[in-house]
């Protein structure tokens, strides 16, 4: 009997939003617990800020670059190698409950095999012998009660009232909504009248629960639990909305009051940002075309961040309940627990929401949290080097007792400071694509020894010569773009040097892009 | 308005290849669909999802080997107008090329996506295993 692995993923959390990473508001004890007693790495980023590439590095441990999936809508391919795989050729019973996303949401010809699953009522697929992504049973969620998700399915049928409950995430011209439903107006702000053990975050806890308590007491496991809050629609069940009045919720300190200073800061930056701010340039579908940033007031950011700290308190106390059922089952000793999320979420900074072609801290510094198994005497530890989602695989396989694949584009997470040197971690990167009916943006991030340096490529409102570097100890909130300071020019060059040498090179011919999400 | 395009070779002459994509009512042997039926110009499109899409039948010329059909009475496509053409590439090959235009936008995608699978399995079709000559 080897170690088990409870793999825990949430859906476009910030870095902040955990009372043990200086949250001050959700609160997390059971989160905060697995950091307490395992290893809380400071500076972690994913290969990506979307959903489907940032999840294809997590479940492959390669970049962007390497799986091809450049941006939401195309599809990880069948044949793309997985650690779920990998772990269930070497004996693990595999599972993944929750938002997949591997491939693209919006299928009405139900292409792929995660939509096709929960229509035809099934957990499984085999494709040419093969055991689809490597996981014995996916059980699917999303943000809402409709789509081809098992969790819809689920609704629809036990509780069909409950479906128009949830807010509508796109409107009638397939678009990501603008519209608001509280009374500041927030876009994807819902009053949803669920009850909370209908609610997406309850039935996942519900459904991994049940997965685990299927297994054999003995049996070797690899659990992905991944909650799909807490991503927009911000719309927790209204019984919970007396956690945090937002009324009394301060406004982020990244969130510039002042609306001169706060353009003068945009202003500074590559075009991408000021030109989303005004309304003139939407570059992805990931956010409300709709929706204009510079309209966003500060009674919408209390909100929103209000409803984003409520969810963020159902997740953790959902956390406890499978902590507590995987005490309960006697594998506490053995079981190695991971806890991140894909990508961050802008939640007021800048005057912005959602995400985009935007690297900063916001967007990419997440949390990440490895609890080793109690029986492996690990030492608690804070590792302040910086790590990605790449590393996700190779570390499942070191707790497995595997060799690293040779498909893995990174070693595993490192045990403490001392462990990432010895590793190899010293830099983690980002890449941005997005092509949306003619507009094309791509950014290369990379971040080290303390900064973090953007180039932008060629394409819609880039040139290639334009770029960002923040100096991180000095400017956490990365308003101060240093990128054409002559003082950091040799700084700038020698990261840039480095991320180039570093970055894998992708395919000549770029996968197609099947959908909008 | 959203305008996608996908385009694939496919070893075999143009007027076999276009045997099937000229034939309305055989769309669902190439094209990731259910069923299909065709009554005078009109067609009706059945999706896995359950989905039913009524089309209009815009152009069906066997000489110039395109066809064109729109989207109609559908409460989220407002324009449609898709274009399918098979040109000859020599004797025995032949270049076939789907393009849509369609509101709403997002909708381009999803579509393109369905016609960039049916035109792979086209091509498979014709492959020397399958062998459809």
């Amino acid at each position: 009997m080897g170690r088990k692995i409870l793999f825990i993923t949430t859906d476009q959390q910030r870095f902040d939003a955990l009372g043990c990473n200086g949250g001050l508001i959700a609160r997390t004890p059971n989160i905060d617990a697995l950091a307490a007693h395992g290893i809380n790495y400071n500076r972690a980023h994913p290969q990506n800020v979307v959903c489907m590439p940032s999840r294809s590095t997590m479940i492959t441990g390669q970049h962007v670059s390497t799986h091809g999936v450049w941006m939401n809508g195309v599809p990880l391919p069948v044949d793309a190698p997985s650690v779920a795989s990998t772990l269930h050729d070497a004996g693990y019973k595999t599972a993944l409950i929750g938002k997949a996303h591997f491939e693209p949401f919006l299928d009405p010809f139900l292409r792929f095999a995660e939509n096709q699953l929960a229509a035809s009522g099934t957990h499984s697929l085999i494709e040419d012998g093969y055991l689809h992504r490597g996981f014995d049973h996916m059980e699917s969620a999303a943000h809402g009660g409709m789509g081809t998700f098992h969790y819809a399915q689920w609704l629809m049928k036990n509780h069909p009232e409950a479906v128009p409950m949830y807010y509508r995430v796109l409107d009638m011209e397939l678009q990501v909504s603008a519209l608001g439903g509280t009374n500041t107006g927030a876009p994807q702000a819902h009053i949803n009248n669920i009850p909370r053990e209908w609610y997406h975050t309850d039935w996942v806890a519900d459904r991994a629960i049940a997965w685990l308590e299927s297994l054999d007491p003995d049996a070797d496991w690899f659990c992905w639990v991944s909650f799909p809050d807490p991503h927009h629609p911000w719309d927790p069940p209204a019984s919970e909305l007396h956690r945090v009045n937002w009324r009394d919720v301060d406004l982020p300190v990244g969130f510039p009051v002042d609306r001169a200073q706060r353009e003068a800061i945009l202003d500074a930056k590559p075009a991408q940002w000021r030109k989303w701010y005004d309304g003139d340039f939407v570059s992805n579908y990931e956010a409300p075309r709709r929706w204009v940033p510079n309209t966003l007031t500060e009674d919408q950011v209390r909100e929103i961040n209000a409803l984003t700290h409520i969810e963020n308190e159902l997740i953790d106390e959902a956390v406890g309940r499978l902590m507590k059922h995987v005490e309960s089952r006697g594998w506490g000793a053995d079981t190695d627990v991971l806890f991140s999320t894909d990508h961050g979420e802008f939640q007021g900074d800048f005057g912005l929401l959602f995400k985009g072609p935007y690297h900063v801290d916001s967007l990419m510094r997440v949390p990440l949290i490895w609890r080793p198994a109690p029986s492996a005497g690990v030492d608690p530890a804070t590792v302040t080097a910086p790590v990605g989602h790449v590393s996700l695989a190779a570390t499942f396989c070191e707790i497995a007792g595997l060799p690293q694949p040779a498909y893995v584009e990174a070693p595993r997470l490192p045990m403490n400071d001392e462990d990432a040197r010895s590793l190899g971690h010293e830099r983690v990167l980002t890449e941005w694509d997005s092509v949306l009916f003619g507009k094309i943006v791509g950014l290369r991030t990379i971040c080290r020894d303390g900064w973090v340096a953007t180039a932008c490529l060629p394409g819609s409102l880039h040139n290639g010569t334009e770029g960002e570097l923040y100096n991180l100890a000095n400017d956490p909130l990365q308003q101060i773009n240093l990128w054409d300071d002559s003082a950091y020019r040799s700084t700038r060059d020698d990261l840039l040097t480095d991320m180039w040498d570093s970055l894998p090179t992708p395919d000549a011919v770029r996968r197609e892009c099947d959908a909008p999400v | 308005m959203g305008t996608v395009r996908r385009h694939i070779y496919i070893d075999a002459p143009a007027d076999v290849v276009w045997g099937i994509v000229g034939a309305p009512d055989r769309l669902h042997e190439w094209f990731p669909i259910d069923s299909c039926e065709v009554v005078g110009s009109k067609r009706w499109i059945n999706l896995p999802s359950g989905l039913r899409f009524e089309e209009d039948i815009i152009t069906l010329d066997h000489d110039l080997r395109r066809f064109q059909y729109a989207i109609v009475n559908n409460m989220i496509v407002t324009h449609h107008l898709a274009t399918v053409d098979v040109i000859a590439d020599g004797a025995d090959r032949c270049i076939v090329i789907y393009a849509t235009d369609i509101e709403p936008e997002p909708m381009g995608l999803v579509i393109i996506g369905a016609a960039g699978s049916g035109l792979k399995k086209l091509q498979s079709m014709f492959s020397p295993v399958n062998g459809v000559s």
